[in-house]
């Protein structure tokens, strides 16, 4: 056998990690429900192959290897914290399965991939809405804590005990490790894939990428998509979820020019735009449609294969924009989907009807330190002439923004108003 | 709950913009305080003066002792504060990240004391 250089090691391991984390996880954490336990022992095991295969050559089997540490390390947590009954019960409950399992493994047979179980006990709708994503990330795809909480805009101490509180709860709560059942499915895969979109919508707030935390998160998230689709190929949404992300993902290099500067959408250069990834939304979409069972994912995917058509086709298609927002909108009760369809009316009836429609949201609360709603209120109203409240909402949109670079650009907007 | 946004950065690199690029960077503090203000969470702010114009006093041995300069000397010097009263900890992080200073600096985010 050649020994492999430490670094080959390391490769080999953080391949495993990507590849086999979560279902290593969900496989440890099925019988106890004990999430914290089943990460520590596995991020053991990591290290013991960091230290082990330099030396030794790494395994045939590494998955394998690992799940056999692991339950090791696992085994011996238990022993160490608990005492008297509960030790043999819980090492019981360990034992069983876990040992066939991982002599399965180890002699190349299949573990069983229990991470879509994993997920809907992370997107469990008694765990805290905000906390779903962040857990998903690190408990299916062992993203550190310090990291989720950057991407977050959370203090790591803060991120840290909410998500050791989730973890918690699902052991005490006795949330199961299941997939639910067809009644039950569609409610349940939706917490599921919003809390995808979350955590993608994190990652995409940084249109220049220059992030290297949020841009994988973007990554990560259409991961997970992936894993839900080839894990329930038959629900629609999920294949509208991964369509829509990777619609956006297409675009990313194109939302800023050679100078660094944020490009909109409308003036984007469609030659720049990820054509495979394209390509790919537009089948799975379509797989979608067969299905027969249209939600808001489809929907917005739909709108996005509707905003590339009409800049790589030149074909106006903005009523059919309209149309979809309105189905959109009837479906969410969303400010931001209001927001959009308002902008898609300008183009269609003018900016006096868009700002109308803008009007009836005013009153939402949610949308008064949202940055969006006041860069499109800003745009619509310089587009009527009303130039010192178009310049009083491009304040607003400037001072609710966090990217520099958008920032620039909402000024130099802003300044071009003055020339009126 | 009331958080003191501490607005850190590299006292040089203001001068180091160019006259629109400073027109432009004061801007975006107006935008800035103005968003704070409309949304309610405003309790003041002030720049400060470059820190060589900082004198430093302590009492050492029973005497007085002043000194020219900041108290730590340091390239990245407290430039400015931004006093705000929201919910909690996450409001308070998500306006530290709107603050121009952000991307040109660090802010501190530091809890207020409340004395009952």
């Amino acid at each position: 056998m050649t020994l492999p250089e430490g670094d080959d090691a390391r490769r080999t391991a953080d391949a495993v990690a990507r590849r086999s984390y979560g279902k290593l996880v969900a496989f440890l954490a099925a019988r106890t429900r004990d999430v914290t336990a089943a990460e520590d022992a596995l991020s053991e095991a990591f290290a013991s192959a960091l230290a082990d295969w330099p030396v030794n050559g790494c395994p045939r089997n590494p998955e394998g290897w690992l799940l056999t540490v692991a339950r090791r390390k696992l085994i011996d947590g238990v022993r160490r914290r608990q005492t008297g009954d509960v030790v043999s019960a819980q090492l019981q409950i360990l034992s069983e399965g876990l040992e066939d399992a991982a002599e399965q493994a180890e002699r190349d047979m299949e573990l069983p991939d229990k991470r879509l179980a994993l997920l809907f006990a992370c997107a469990h709708p008694a765990i805290e809405a905000g906390i779903r994503a962040p857990l998903m990330l690190q408990v299916v795809l062992g993203l550190d804590g310090e990291k989720i909480a950057s991407a977050f805009l959370v203090s790591p101490a803060a991120m840290r005990k909410r998500l050791s509180r989730a973890k918690e709860k699902i052991q005490q709560a006795g949330i199961p490790f299941s997939v639910p059942d067809r009644q039950e499915l569609p409610e349940r895969l939706d917490t599921v894939l919003s809390a995808i979109y979350a955590g993608f919508a994190e990652g995409w707030t940084d249109p220049s990428g220059t992030d290297a935390i949020r841009r994988d998160l973007t990554d990560e998230a259409i991961f997970l998509a992936r894993l839900v689709v080839e894990l329930l190929p038959q629900e629609a949404e999920a294949l509208g979820l991964l369509a829509l992300m990777l619609y956006a993902e297409a675009r990313r290099s194109a939302r800023r020019n050679a100078a660094g500067e944020y490009v909109p959408l409308a003036e984007q250069d469609p030659t720049l735009w990820n054509a495979t990834m394209i390509d790919e939304a537009e089948s799975l979409l379509l797989q979608a449609s067969k299905l027969e069972a249209i939600g808001r994912y489809q929907l917005e995917a739909a709108l996005q294969s509707a905003h590339t058509c009409r800049r790589i086709k030149g074909r106006n298609n903005w009523a059919e924009v309209v149309q979809l927002y309105d189905a959109l909108g009837t479906l969410t009760d969303s400010p931001v989907v209001a927001i959009n369809r308002a902008l898609a009316i300008a183009e269609v009836d003018g900016p006096e009807a868009a700002r109308d429609a803008l009007r009836d949201i005013a009153a939402d609360e949610r949308i008064t330190q949202y940055q969006p709603y006041w860069a499109a209120r800003a745009e619509l109203l310089s587009k009527t002439g009303a130039y010192d409240e178009a310049h009083q909402a491009y304040d607003m949109a400037i001072g609710l923004e966090r990217d520099p670079v958008v920032r620039e650009f909402l000024q130099k907007r802003q300044a071009s108003l003055k020339r009126h | 709950m009331q958080y003191l946004l501490l607005l850190h950065s590299n006292e040089a690199g203001w001068a180091q913009l160019t006259p629109e690029q400073q027109e432009q960077g004061a801007a975006a503090y107006m935008a800035y305080g103005e968003a704070l203000r409309k949304a309610g969470v405003f309790l003041g702010s002030n720049r400060l003066r470059p820190s060589a114009n900082a004198t430093t006093v302590r009492i050492v041995n029973g005497k007085t002792q002043v000194l020219d300069g900041p108290y730590v000397d340091s390239k990245e010097q407290v430039g400015g504060y931004y006093l705000i009263d929201v919910k909690d900890l996450d409001a308070a992080l998500s306006w530290a990240a709107r603050c121009p200073g952000a991307s040109h600096g660090v802010i501190e985010v530091r809890p207020v004391w409340q004395m009952s």
